[in-house]
């Protein structure tokens, strides 16, 4: 501000100004309960990682999440004839912006429910701004077991990490016969680290050894430095915890390396960049929330709308996001209503027949789900999930 | 003992890369004073052209050295002509106003780059074609494929190469003519601007070269990728001593060695600290870098 002989009274309207809009802000104007619940659209935000580092997580989520929303609608919608309108915010695979996402979808669109994310870490920075205004939502992948611990609006449709390290550990033990293993994880990732515990865990109580962990971070790229380390030690099997885009690269290290052993992770490896493993990836094994090729009908159906509207095999993300708005239209219908409270109410009696298996809400507000294994088969420029067993809680 | 030298062979080829960038810094440096920040950037664009020319020739299919050849000197021919279209768009206009005016644009440059790249390109990493099979010899245990084996030669070619061009030929002797004065050697009859122009098509050519080989090693490529490498890289000119061509080079191997080992204990994750911290004790004690030579500074 140029000074000038009125300057200190034009300074003390601006401060008076500044103090205004400040406090104007810090009012957290709670959205009019009215806005989407007597007629017209239901309006539903998603939040997802449509680009950046995940972005195979937010594009699949939100195929899936469509192929749900139209099935709603063409089927005469919810309410009495209300259609489900679907608003999408790109979070950059960043959890501040996840936090910005679902503030404006909440604050701005006045959403009923938000759904969303993959990756742990961003519904762990989204979850408290749902929780603090009351607009229940549903993440369908984070498997961090304190991503519900949030609070009573905040739900889930997969199962969670200490079950998902179990079914690991197990068959590492029991199908593969390791018995020392060492274990590499992310260390900026929630999702990584709780996995790795929950492993280190129940691999240790099956009677196994467990070396140290060792670190790396999201966006490396060199990991020979570390392969090399592991190698050193032996391991008969090695656990990567982290997400897609490392894997692919983590695995060709190590075979350049000469590491032939099996390597083994949990659903953070679907995503589409990992066939770039390509060779490399055979004799690697990982969790995952269901499989595509399993005859039950509801998968089957769901699979053959997926093909047809997108082209291309529908992964556990796109399956998972599809079971969330399943799970969400059901708990409308039943609560009459699209109000938060009885909206929460409703969801936390769901039980629904997923694609992912039964959705069936515990006092966690998780779902007990089996986990299947897949054994990944690269062939003739081709990655292929070949299911292994199923292995339930 | 088996893991002691693969964490070496790890390490060389770390450092390999860090010298390849570290060598295109030093050169300029060396002629116009100037901290290029933008030089990591240039090797991120040099990955990308790699990897459009590689997916137009088909080579992630059908790989092919001569392919291979093709698509690194079309990346060094493209980027040699950004680096020229760079230092006269946006180092000319401020050559002769203060370093810290051609600083803060060199800083502005990098960041135009990166994040026009992720406008360009999108934010998501992109995986390298494989324009070579990829091998792997082994040697007592010891594990090197022929990618690393290609970096290493590569920088060690690299540093003699410019050895002789900056002492053995005219170009190069017009080059340290600039250097040491730039009025008096224009004065000379020396064309500065085509001596300027040259060095930074030489300097962004030799990173593009650098960018490809990298990614056939580590095939993720994203528009950020210059961002860290080339900081790194950086801390190894200044480690080298800024301004020397064998410097950088021995600056570049002494960082991948440091980050390789540290990667080997319990500390992996701090291995970004302890370079930049390098950085800060070498401008301490001893700012000239380990094979520079302390000068009075020209002002």
């Amino acid at each position: 501000m140029r000074p000038s002989p009125d300057g200190s009274g034009r300074r003390l309207l601006a401060c008076a100004a500044a103090a205004a809009l400040l406090a104007a802000a810090a009012c957290e104007r709670r959205p009019d309960p009215g806005a989407t619940s007597d007629t017209g659209d239901i309006v539903v935000g998603m939040y997802g990682s449509l680009t950046g580092d995940g972005a195979s997580f937010g594009q699949s989520s939100l195929a899936g999440t469509q192929l749900a929303v139209d099935e709603v609608n063409a089927a005469g919608g919810l309410l009495g004839g209300r259609r489900i309108r679907l608003l999408v915010e790109d979070d950059q695979s960043r959890p501040d912006e996840a936090a910005n996402a679902v503030t404006k979808l909440i604050t701005q669109d006045r959403v009923v429910a938000v759904l969303g994310e993959v990756a742990s870490r961003r519904s762990l920075a989204a979850a408290p701004v749902a929780q603090r205004y009351q607009v229940p939502m549903i993440t369908p992948a984070s498997t961090n077991e304190r991503v519900t611990e949030v609070g009573d609006y905040i739900f889930r449709v997969c199962f969670i990490d200490p079950f998902q390290g179990r079914v690991l550990a197990k068959f590492a033990f029991d199908d593969l016969k390791a018995r020392r293993v060492a274990i590499l994880r992310d260390i900026q990732q929630d999702y990584s680290v709780g996995l790795t515990d929950s492993i280190q865990k129940n691999f240790t109580a099956l009677g196994g050894q467990v070396l140290d962990p060792v670190s790396y971070s999201s966006g490396d790229a060199d990991f020979r430095a570390i392969l090399t380390q592991v190698r050193g030690q032996k391991p008969d099997l090695v656990f990567v915890t982290g997400y897609y885009p490392e894997v692919a690269i983590i695995v060709r290290q190590a075979r350049e390396l000469g590491m032939q052993m099996p390597l083994l992770g949990g659903d953070g490896w679907v995503g589409d960049s990992l066939q770039n493993g390509r060779e490399a990836l055979n004799g690697t094994y990982l969790s995952d929330h269901y499989a595509a090729d399993n005859p039950d009908k509801v998968v089957q159906t769901f699979v053959k709308a997926y093909r047809s509207r997108f082209g291309g095999e529908p992964d556990s993300m796109a399956a998972l996001a599809y079971d969330s708005v399943k799970v969400l239209a059901d708990a409308i219908t039943r609560a009459g209503s699209t109000e938060g409270p009885r909206l929460r109410d409703a969801i936390a009696q769901a039980d629904v027949a997923g694609v992912t298996g039964r959705l069936k809400m515990n006092p966690q507000r998780n779902v007990d789900k089996p986990a299947v294994i897949q054994e990944l088969v690269y062939a003739n420029g081709e990655l292929r999930f070949v299911y292994k067993a199923t292995v339930n809680p | 003992m088996e893991t002691f030298l693969q964490q070496l062979i790890n390490g060389l080829t770390l450092g390999s890369i860090y010298a390849l960038i570290a060598l295109g810094y030093t050169m300029v440096y060396g002629v116009l004073r100037l901290i290029n920040f933008a030089h990591g950037d240039v090797y991120m664009l040099g990955a990308f052209c790699g990897y459009f020319l590689a997916n137009a020739l088909e080579l992630d299919a059908n790989p092919s050295i001569p392919g291979a050849i093709a698509v690194t000197l079309g990346a060094m021919a493209c980027c040699a002509a950004i680096g020229v279209l760079i230092e006269r768009l946006a180092y000319r206009p401020v050559r002769h106003h203060s370093r810290l005016a051609a600083l803060i644009t060199a800083i502005g440059v990098s960041l135009f780059l990166e994040y026009g790249g992720q406008v360009a390109f999108g934010a998501a990493p992109r995986f390298f074609p494989q324009m070579i099979r990829s091998a792997t010899y082994s040697v007592g245990g010891v594990q090197i494929t022929n990618q690393s084996l290609l970096i290493i030669v590569l920088a060690v070619a690299v540093m003699f190469g410019l050895e002789f061009i900056v002492h053995r030929t005219r170009i190069g002797k017009a080059m340290r003519a600039t250097s040491y004065n730039l009025s008096v050697a224009s004065l000379m009859g020396i064309n500065t601007n085509f001596v300027i122009a040259f060095t930074f098509a030489l300097g962004s050519a030799l990173a593009a070269a650098g960018g490809v080989m990298v990614a056939l090693a580590i095939p993720r490529i994203d528009p950020l990728m210059g961002l860290m490498t080339g900081l790194k890289a950086f801390v190894a000119a200044v480690l080298g001593g800024i301004g020397n061509i064998p410097g950088a080079m021995l600056g570049g191997l002494l960082m991948g060695l440091m980050e390789t080992s540290l990667s080997a204990t319990a500390y992996s994750t701090y291995r970004d600290a302890v370079a930049f911290g390098v950085l800060i004790l070498i401008l301490i004690f001893r700012p000239a870098g380990l094979l520079g030579t302390a000068g009075a500074e020209k002002v």
